[in-house]
């Protein structure tokens, strides 16, 4: 076989991250320095955010003839792959273009695929195997997160790549040369110099990426000390740290006697340290339903507006409005109201039809406006009534019912009953069926006694799909 | 305006002789169009041709100095029946779409000028939209050529053959009176590269003057009898012209080595991939030098006999490298090799599949298969394939989708919320963005019959009770689906719905202005309404929503015509511009704005992680690439929530859609506004007073009850 002195490239990445500007600073990287580079790509319908290719080749010029150079990988034959996301990583591994003689660079960020983002539970790929295989398939893996090494320096991820790539070795070219394609591009050159630097950085082993741990929250009053040392007192080591979580939730959901309620509740489940984390967990989270004054009080937390200001990116000069789209109906207007006059107008069929069209319309709701900001203020402070709500009763003896099971079931089984509060989420319709899907899963469990794998395979089809198919299936056989 | 902007590649469309020009493919053939003298051109687009047609649109100027004519055509069929003008004039005339669906619109002028034939050159240029990459069903344009007698040229992938194909293939069709095909895979025709320029050439005649001397000769139009004498003289005169033409200009090519027992022949479009397979088998070098004889058909057809059996003779197996199927110069070769009776056998499918892209590898592996049955001491030693590192399910798939504030999502968010209502429908689709409906997380649609065929393909349904509901673009309504689905609907009573999408643009295709376009460029009369062609048309149910994004009215208007006691088909057009194109148009605007110190307010939607519980119906509903997930923040809550992307372009479905299908209160509004003026800051103080002080307050009742 001839020697080969060509270089081959591949570039796997989604429609809109700049995958073909790449592709350009690539060819005149290739041509300022002596090289003949031919690009193509594949873009067509891939660029309404699917996954598209670029493919480079290389070789000097001055050979003795025109270079016939190819349009497609070879499994092989590719020495650069560069991939701009992790999955788009892990597809070039299983188009075969990732060899023992490959350079690989990938982002490890993630941009989720819309079969992950919409799964009812949580859908998301497993990274693990990805990076594994980078790793063990690669020459060299060059892999961080390239996204936000550019967001960091306010450039699109294009730019961290061709850094990465520089700064990778893998082509024989002064990091110079890659700075004057930039340059030559002509557009947002000093954005792109800087996220270039931060991958070439990177990819030279400069870049060290903090890790935060989670940090267990430290009580502050002492109320908190208090219960955080009953906490530590009567619950095995494993559940501490839900509880000491759960704790501190239902204390700013409501009080400390509400956290102390909770405490006396998971202290009955016995002593199986399995079984009552898993409990301390769910329980903190069923306790704190989402009821019209919980969602009020997020809403108008100076925390809340900071973290969107941050989240928006808006600059100290900018004005931020926020608008809430906001959907109460009459079921939740008389849950918040007290459980006897709640109860009332629910069951009086012409209270219901004369209040029910004040609430058929979402509502616009301008927390930032001084009118809507003193609304929702006034329905946070309703908290101090909320044990008298009709919600509040609801949901007290739905939980008190479900701790009863649990008491009553073989630890394997009790475990199971405790993880499907995980099915009762969200609000409105959404609310709606993940409690039907509960009930009807508790009361199969009621009837005909279900064992622990049963149980798992009914939550899991309750969450398979949203028009309950799966679940009515797993219930029919 | 297109979605790319073609200034710099129009300034390289005036290089002379000498000149060295860059750049893609596609663009090198609008350079050699001009350097051969053509008079007009024509054609629609789709990719991977539309840069010709965007490039020429901004080229207006330079082909006004050239006197060339260029027309962005209402459909292919149109483009096609353009080449009308160089059936009795000496005029080089090209048009260029997206095959093979393209030709199959524009195969009925293409029978008929190829059955009359043409004086001047005739030059259709065609994007294979073949393999990956493609978004239509893989058939072949070969079969096109062949029935209708037309050439086929596909070039090798260098730009200097390419453009080089493009004079000859003018030269040809003047030789055989015959129109010409040059195709261009999707790759090449985005392929970079440079060729060395020539002057641009002003048409020895242009369409003016042809116009205003007209020749008429009726032996050239299809009517019995010349009919049947055009049948005649395709045999006996244009097609020997063509092979003679061929021959003498050496169109195909030889590469490799002189003598062998055995060859490949290569399709041109192919040579690379298979030189690519050969090297790496050990039998060529990155210049071509091959270690066995290659013949490449620059010109797939028609075949030349004599290069065909000079070839094959002495040879012990031939490899035929001819991608897609069904493998028609596989069968002319056998059928050659025949009729010379010559004993060489031809390999073609036995050891290439029959189906699907022909990449470097696949044609490297059948090479291997060719070699270890026929030359076995020069084929590769067979490797178990290394087991795969991953398995597909690992990573997910990833199909196209609505882009980010995409108008057309919210109209099917509406069409889902009024299934939930009504139940689902028989749902006919059209081809365009819209068509990704079909996929998550809307899955809405049953068929696509073509462009501008959603109407069409629901006409068979009669409904009694339920009414179907067919949807349209834009595009594909100017292209033929006023007449071939609205039209036939009015015509024949059905009491359908159609939703037209009204984005202003022919989208899907890189946003070219068509006849209803809002903007107006010069040169071009837009602005015409479609409710207003429905009406005349004879439509009395119409109606149009001028903000898709309004998913509550949306689904209303929906409801309202699927439940409506009035009979008789139904037109809704949902109006609102495409984002990707108003994104593009607005943005220097906006920069520009806050740059000089205006009042500027951006929309952008967030979620609040802390209500969020992650059950992501929003996102069932809504799909928008912005829309996305992240780790909860929550401790205690396994699944991820929901989460806005920066790129959100404040478009309000995710809001609107949460509102309509009563889901979460998790969704906010921010407006961020630059530059603020007087008022917003004397409100804004005020506010902060009071709301700060309230928050403070708050803040310190929340720390008092804290953990």
């Amino acid at each position: 076989m001839a020697q080969r002195n060509r270089f081959t490239i591949a570039v796997l990445g989604l429609g809109g991250q700049g995958g073909g500007v790449l592709a350009d600073w690539i060819v005149q990287l290739g041509e300022k320095n002596g090289y003949i580079a031919q690009g193509t790509s594949v873009p067509g319908v891939a660029q309404r955010t699917g996954a598209t290719t670029y493919y480079i080749e290389m070789i000097p010029a001055g050979g003795p003839a025109q270079p016939v150079l190819a349009l497609t990988p070879v499994p092989g034959d590719v020495d650069v792959v560069i991939a701009s996301e992790l999955m788009e990583t892990g597809r070039a591994i299983l188009r075969g273009f990732v060899s023992k003689d490959t350079t690989l660079i990938g982002s490890t960020h993630r941009v989720y695929a819309i079969s992950e983002k919409s799964a009812m539970g949580d859908g998301r790929a497993s990274n693990d195997r990805i990076l594994a295989a980078a790793a063990e398939r690669s020459k060299r893996f060059v892999g961080f997160d390239m996204e936000a090494a550019s967001e960091r320096v306010g450039t699109v991820i294009s730019s961290v790549l061709f850094g990465a790539l520089a700064g990778s070795g893998a082509l024989p070219f002064a990091r110079e040369a890659y700075e004057a394609a930039i340059r030559a591009g002509g557009k947002g050159v000093d954005a792109s110099l800087k996220g270039f630097a931060a991958g070439y950085d990177a990819a030279q082993g400069k870049l060290v990426e903090a890790v935060d741990a989670p940090t267990a929250p430290e009580p502050t009053t002492e109320a908190g000390r208090t219960l955080a040392a009953r906490v530590r007192a009567r619950l095995p080591t494993a559940a501490h740290g839900f509880a000491i979580e759960g704790v501190r939730r239902l204390m700013d959901y409501q009080d400390a006697a509400y956290a102390s309620l909770y405490l006396d509740r998971l202290e009955h489940l016995g002593s199986d340290p399995v079984l009552l984390t898993e409990a301390a967990r769910h329980l903190a989270l069923w306790m704190s339903y989402e009821d019209t004054i919980r969602v009020a009080d997020l809403k108008v937390r100076a925390s809340r507006f900071a973290r969107v200001r941050g989240e928006v990116k808006a600059k100290d000069d900018q004005i931020v409005q926020l608008t809430e789209y906001m959907h109460p109906r009459l079921e939740e207007i008389c849950e918040t109201l007290p459980a006897g006059i709640g109860r009332r107008i629910l069951a009086s069929q012409s209270w219901s039809h004369r209040l029910e069209r004040f609430f058929t319309k979402g509502r616009h709701v301008e927390t930032t406006s001084l009118r809507w900001f003193m609304m929702l203020s006034i329905l946070a402070g309703w908290r101090r009534f909320r044990r008298g709500t009709l919600r509040y009763e609801l949901e007290q003896a739905r939980i008190e019912d479900w701790l009863t099971l649990v008491r009553a079931a073989e630890p394997a089984t009790a475990l199971e009953l405790v993880k499907c509060q995980r099915l009762i989420k969200g609000y409105g319709d959404t609310f709606a069926r993940g409690l039907a899907n509960y009930g009807r899963i508790t009361d199969r469990y009621r009837t005909a006694s279900l064992s622990a794998a049963q149980l798992r395979a009914l939550r899991e089809a309750a969450l398979a799909d949203e028009e309950g198919v799966a679940l009515e299936q797993a219930l029919a056989s | 305006m297109a979605e790319r902007s073609f200034k710099a590649e129009v300034e390289q469309l005036r290089l002379g002789e000498g000149q060295v020009f860059h750049g893609e493919g596609i663009l090198a053939v609008t350079k050699a169009l001009l350097q051969a003298g053509v008079a007009y051109v024509g054609g629609y687009q789709g990719s991977p041709i539309s840069h010709l047609m965007d490039v020429f649109a901004d080229a207006n100027e330079l082909m006004g100095e050239l006197g060339v004519h260029f027309e962005s055509s209402a459909s292919e069929a149109t483009a096609a029946a353009m080449l009308a003008a160089s059936v009795n004039y000496p005029l080089r005339g090209a048009v260029a779409w997206k095959s093979v669906v393209g030709t199959n619109v524009a195969s009925d002028a293409l029978s008929n000028v190829a059955s009359g034939g043409v004086t001047g050159g005739a030059l259709v240029i065609l994007g294979e939209d073949y393999g990956e990459g493609s978004s239509i069903m893989q058939e072949r344009t070969h079969a096109f050529a062949m029935k209708s007698q037309m050439w086929l040229l596909d070039p090798r992938p260098s730009l200097p053959l390419i453009v080089d194909m493009v004079e000859k293939g003018f030269e040809l069709s003047e030789a055989s009176n015959t129109p010409v095909m040059l195709e261009l895979r999707i790759r090449a025709c985005h392929v970079t590269g440079s060729f060395v320029a020539k002057d641009n050439q002003r048409p020895k005649l242009t369409v003016g003057e042809a116009a205003e001397s007209p020749v008429r000769d009726t032996d050239r139009i299809v009517l019995p009898p010349a009919n049947f004498l055009h049948e005649v003289e395709k045999i006996e005169q244009r097609w020997p012209a063509a092979i003679r033409f061929i021959q003498e200009h050496q169109l195909n090519e030889h590469f490799g080595t002189d003598q062998d027992e055995i060859g490949i022949i290569v399709q041109g479009g192919l040579f690379n991939s298979a030189n690519r397979a050969l090297e790496l088998l050990g039998l060529s070098d990155a210049y071509g030098n091959a270690a066995l004889p290659i013949y490449v058909l620059n010109v797939a057809y028609p075949l030349i006999p004599d290069e065909v059996v000079e070839f094959c003779a002495g040879k012990k197996a031939v490899l035929i490298v001819e991608e897609g199927q069904p493998e028609f110069v596989e069968h002319e070769l056998n059928t050659l090799i025949r009729r010379a009776d010559l004993q060489t056998r031809i390999v073609g499918k036995d050891v290439l599949p029959r189906a699907g892209e022909y990449s470097g590898a696949v044609i490297r592996d059948g090479i291997a298969k060719f070699l270890r049955a026929y030359a076995p001491d020069r084929a590769p030693a067979e490797e178990p394939a290394p087991p795969p590192a991953l398995p597909p399910s690992a990573i997910p798939q990833r199909p196209a989708g609505f882009c980010t504030g995409c108008p057309e999502r919210p109209i099917f968010s509406a069409m889902k919320l009024v299934q939930k209502e009504l139940g689902d429908f028989h749902v006919s689709a059209d081809i365009g963005c819209h068509l990704f409906s079909i996929l998550p997380p809307f899955h809405i649609g049953n068929t696509t019959m073509g462009y501008g065929l959603g109407t069409a393909g629901a006409s068979a349904f009669k409904t009694r009770e339920k009414r179907t509901v067919a949807i349209m673009g834009d595009g594909g309504f100017w292209h033929n689906g006023l007449t071939s689905g609205i039209g036939n609907a009015v015509f024949n009573q059905d009491d359908n719905l159609t939703i037209i999408v009204d984005n202003g643009y022919s989208a899907a295709t890189g946003g070219q202005d068509i006849l209803s376009s809002r903007a107006k460029p010069p040169g071009r009369k837009t602005n015409n309404p479609i409710e207003k062609a429905v009406r005349g048309i004879g439509i009395g149910w119409a109606r149009t929503m001028t903000r898709t994004y309004d998913v509550a009215a949306m689904r209303d208007a929906i409801r309202e015509a699927l439940t409506s006691k009035q009979k008789g088909p139904k037109v809704l057009v949902a109006q609102s511009e495409c984002q990707l194109n108003r994104q593009r148009r607005i943005k220097p605007l906006m920069a520009e704005a806050i740059k000089s110190g205006q009042r500027v307010v951006r929309e952008r939607f967030g979620v609040d992680p802390d209500t969020c519980t992650g059950d992501h119906s929003c996102i069932r509903l809504s799909g928008c690439p912005s829309l996305t997930i992240k780790p909860n923040p929550d401790p205690l809550r396994q699944d991820p929530i929901a989460h806005v992307e920066n790129s959100c372009v404040g478009c309000g479905v995710c809001g609107e859609v949460s509102h309509a299908a009563v889901l979460c209160p998790s969704f906010y509004k921010a407006q961020i506004i630059t530059n603020p003026d007087r008022r917003d800051r004397f409100r804004q103080r005020v506010r902060s007073w009071v709301i700060g002080a309230l928050q403070r307050r708050s803040a310190r009742a929340i720390a008092a009850r804290a953990f």
